[in-house]
């Protein structure tokens, strides 16, 4: 029986994870970059809709405002910071390192500036006992906020999917990806598609960190955990693959609840080994891909 | 008026100038040649033009308007449609999604998905395979394609027959010739001959990124085009017969 529960919670840890990690792996795929300040931002997602709440907003309303405002801050930190650094390396050989730099200097900065305005406490999003209500389930217990987060995760991966797959705007970023100079030969702009991913990437990155705000403690400095699992959910899953990004999630979720269910002490350290042993067997993921379809 | 009209281009690698003063025009439903051996600035030239390596000097006229510093993306807008050398198909995508790309700039014409399979019929049975997995000729085929569906003012081809067998580059050179007998101004860059004079109205050979010679295709000496190719200059160079 504790082995089912840890299997079942493991999975709605997973959805969690996958929604974390959904905006990292699709600015890797787009644009082969990847966003150091993931984690913090949402992080900086999870305070601006606390203060939100705390001014009285209703939580499902902190969010309608939320999303958008990372969605137009993901556009302007694309154009502001990232496609400068690309356009230095662009036609080098150093690759993505510039703005792998950028976005380490964003998330230092951001971290220290949470850390100015919040102070180093933990703090929670009130969610008026969602967050530790459950379903029974037979003898089990499913919490109705990991739940509800699966759910979204879901549901906003197929979005994604969906919005790559069959509309035009989702192709002209699969062109981009693959060839950016071809893309822009075809009327695409690739600035602004990059941009529009990010847009994107940073859009369900605040829906990922009002979810996380909303069922664990967090402080300025826990965004350094939650870009560790989400890397580790895109590495698992296969770079660049948005329904291996949900199993990714799924697969360390579960390593880590049944982890904890070995020993309580090493439930991520276990999620870290599969991650390793992932980097190891198939450096490219469980499901590798160079680019999402 | 001419459709197409570039005066005095200069285009720079760093310190290399690959075009040098390079003037030329298209008028309306013509189609030219560019002729030139390797390093002539052929494709720099159609790069200038299409806008994916800006001009240090010059200008490049669109129906009368200068776009001589506007971007790629802008320029595919507004009519000039490149196939690129190497074709640059999107791996990932499907046939018919590469196609579909070309109508991103969404301008009207008579090119729509329809017409582009009548003109390549084995395309069509294509359309659901990935990019990366096509030979060359069905890659060339798709690139064309994907242009046509901009419904461009001038078609840009760099260098169709590159990397493909005889056989496939006259079949994607018969269709290249009923594209512009249907109307199309076209400005082809191309180091086979044959092929180029067979949908050529006029040819304009380059060498070290200067213009060596004008000429209509039709009656054109071949000696002359071999000279104006090689650099050499045989009336002067060779001795006298006798």
């Amino acid at each position: 029986m504790d082995w089912l529960n840890a299997g079942v919670q493991g999975v709605l840890l997973g959805g969690q994870y996958a929604l974390l990690a959904c905006g990292l792996s699709l600015i890797f795929g787009v644009m082969r970059i990847v966003n150091l300040a993931h984690g913090v931002l949402a992080v900086l997602a999870a305070y601006l809709s606390l203060v939100l709440v705390q001014q009285g907003l209703p939580l499902s309303l902190a969010m309608v405002v939320v999303v958008p405002v990372f969605a137009a801050l993901g556009y302007a930190v694309q154009r502001g910071l990232f496609n400068p650094a690309l356009a230095q390396v662009r036609g080098r050989t150093s690759g993505e390192l510039a703005p792998l730099l950028v976005s380490f200097g964003v998330a230092v900065a951001l971290t220290n500036l949470l850390q100015e305005v919040f102070s180093a406490d933990t703090r929670r999003i009130p969610t008026g006992g969602l967050a530790s209500a459950g379903l029974p389930l037979g003898e089990l217990s499913i919490g109705v906020l990991p739940l509800i987060t699966l759910v979204v995760a879901t549901a906003v991966i197929a979005g994604v999917q969906l919005f790559l797959a069959r509309t035009a705007t989702g192709r002209a970023m699969r062109a981009v990806a693959d060839d950016a100079g071809a893309a822009a030969m075809t009327g695409v702009d690739p600035k602004h598609m990059y941009a529009v991913a990010t847009a994107l990437a940073f859009a369900t990155l605040a829906l990922a960190g009002v979810f996380v705000g909303m069922s664990t403690q967090f402080s300025p400095g826990y965004g350094d955990l939650v870009l560790l699992f989400a890397f580790e959910a895109v590495i698992i899953g296969g770079l660049g693959s948005l329904w291996g990004t949900l199993a990714g999630g799924v697969v360390l979720g579960l390593a880590q609840t049944i982890g904890a269910q070995i020993d309580p002490q090493s439930g991520v350290l276990a999620g870290h080994l599969v991650f390793l042993a992932v980097l190891v067997v198939r450096p490219g993921g469980l499901l590798p891909r160079s680019v999402q379809a | 008026m001419n459709v197409l009209e570039a005066t005095g281009l200069e285009v720079r690698y760093g310190d290399l100038t690959a075009v040098d003063g390079v003037t030329l025009a298209l008028t309306e439903g013509e189609t030219v040649a560019v002729l030139g051996a390797n390093g002539a600035g052929k494709s720099t030239l159609l790069a200038a033009l299409a806008g994916t390596h800006l001009p240090t000097s010059g200008r490049v006229l669109l129906d009368g308007e200068p776009v001589t510093r506007v971007p790629a993306h802008r320029r595919v807008r507004r009519g000039i449609a490149l196939v690129p050398e190497g074709r640059r198909i999107f791996g990932s995508l499907t046939v018919e999604e590469n196609l579909l790309m070309g109508r991103y700039p969404k301008r009207p014409g008579p090119w729509d998905l329809r017409a582009v399979y009548d003109m390549f019929p084995l395309v069509a049975e294509m359309k659901d395979r990935r990019g990366s997995v096509l030979s060359g000729g069905q890659q060339q085929a798709v690139a064309i394609g994907r242009a046509l569906l901009a419904n461009p003012r001038v078609l840009l081809l760099d260098e169709v027959s590159l990397g493909l067998a005889p056989t496939v580059v006259t079949q994607i050179y018969d269709a290249v010739r009923r594209i512009t007998e249907a109307g199309t101004t076209a400005l082809v860059v191309e180091q086979d001959l044959d092929q180029a004079l067979r949908v050529a109205d006029r040819v304009q050979c380059l060498l070290g990124g200067r213009t060596v010679l004008e000429a209509p295709a039709a009656g054109l000496d071949r000696a002359a085009v071999a000279d104006a190719y090689f650099g050499t200059h045989p009336r002067r160079g060779r001795t006298p017969a006798r």
